[in-house]
């Protein structure tokens, strides 16, 4: 992510260093990560000590220090999904990416993390990507949503 | 700045207004035990040590007291059986991860606090945050911070202002009730900006 992108969006929150979790969000949903040069940037640019930064940066898990890949597979390991077999849709997934939670494959192409509930338990098991919700699950199943996603 | 009226242990104390009930009991002289407290910072509330009871019109809540305002007219206990056992409690709990600090086994003694209640988890830091806040609020520096969070909070140094700043301050050091912050210190330092090699005997 370049420099003028980031100036970008801190000149659209008028560089209030209150602003400081928007700009991240803002960054993040655009890069999918937080490299350290663009949180020096916005360090510099707002006035927040790097210290500050890097302390919001690491309590929120909604952001990444780490590269993301191009989708994101929420699994529901929720009670309901739990029960209806979530743990199976975990292996069958984690067989076919090759990465466990928390982890990237190295094609940047799949980010996998487990949540502990989506909110549609009707559905469970439920797998979710790229904030798009597949319900009722099946190990083999999930393989072959996920061979759709490039 | 009005004149507060309230009732520390038993003995009337004057206060002004927006004090801290822990500024007004050391202003009477009355000792309640701290951890996070530095007169120079930001009162924190970290530690949770400065528990206090409170009565007012008839309740009796436990404060922190480094953070709670005086108030008119309220009775302050600063030791009684509740917050004694509290404050073993905090103590023990603190000493799973800091078994060895030489404030801790003082205070432990105090208050009976036994340091083996607890399973060890020794990571050395109280999260007092004595040395990020001094840093931050007296130096301005900001070469030492928290990261993450919850059980996985800890302190850590951004390398390129401690390479700068630290080794002429130092100032937060005698602050740490661990010596967690030294090591980490030494740690950040032997990775990313280790101190020249001392030079070989030269031969004669």
């Amino acid at each position: 992510m370049d420099n003028d992108r980031i100036d970008q969006i801190i000149e659209k929150h008028h560089g209030e260093p209150s602003s400081l979790i928007q700009v991240l969000l803002e960054i993040q949903s655009e890069n999918h990560w937080l490299p350290k040069a663009a949180l020096e940037r916005v360090g510099e640019k707002l006035k927040v000590p790097y210290t500050r930064i890097q302390h919001i940066a690491t309590f929120y898990k909604a952001f990444s220090l780490v590269p993301k890949g191009r989708h994101g597979i929420h699994i529901c390991m929720g009670t309901a999904c739990h029960v209806r077999g979530a743990g199976r849709i975990l292996d069958a997934v984690q067989d076919r990416t090759g990465i466990k939670p928390g982890e990237t494959d190295l094609d940047l192409k799949f980010s996998l993390e487990t949540v502990n509930c989506l909110g549609c338990c009707a559905l469970g098991p439920v797998m979710e990507v790229d904030g798009k919700a597949h319900g009722k699950m099946t190990p083999s199943q999930s393989a072959e949503v996920l061979k759709t996603y490039e | 700045m009005s004149d507060i009226q309230l009732e520390i242990d038993g003995k009337p104390v004057q206060a002004k207004e927006g004090m801290t009930l822990l500024e007004a009991a050391q202003g009477a002289g009355i000792a309640i035990p701290t951890l996070c407290h530095h007169e120079k910072l930001e009162p924190f509330g970290g530690c949770r040590l400065c528990i206090v009871e409170v009565e007012e019109r008839g309740w009796t809540k436990l404060v922190v007291s480094c953070v709670f305002p005086v108030k008119e007219n309220i009775v302050v206990r600063t030791r009684s059986e509740k917050i004694d056992r509290i404050r073993k409690t905090i103590l023990e709990l603190l000493m799973a991860h800091a078994p060895d600090s030489p404030v801790l086994i003082d205070l432990a003694k105090e208050y009976g606090a036994d340091r083996n209640r607890f399973e060890k988890e020794a990571s050395f830091c109280i999260h007092c945050g004595l040395c990020v806040r001094y840093c931050a609020e007296v130096k301005k520096k900001h070469a030492v911070g928290f990261v993450d969070r919850g059980i996985r909070k800890e302190i850590s140094f951004i390398p390129e202002i401690a390479a700068k700043e630290c080794d002429s301050c130092k100032e937060c050091f005698p602050l740490c009730p661990t010596s967690y912050l030294q090591a980490a210190f030494v740690l950040t330092g032997s990775l990313s900006f280790p101190p020249p090699a001392p030079k070989p005997p030269s031969e004669e």
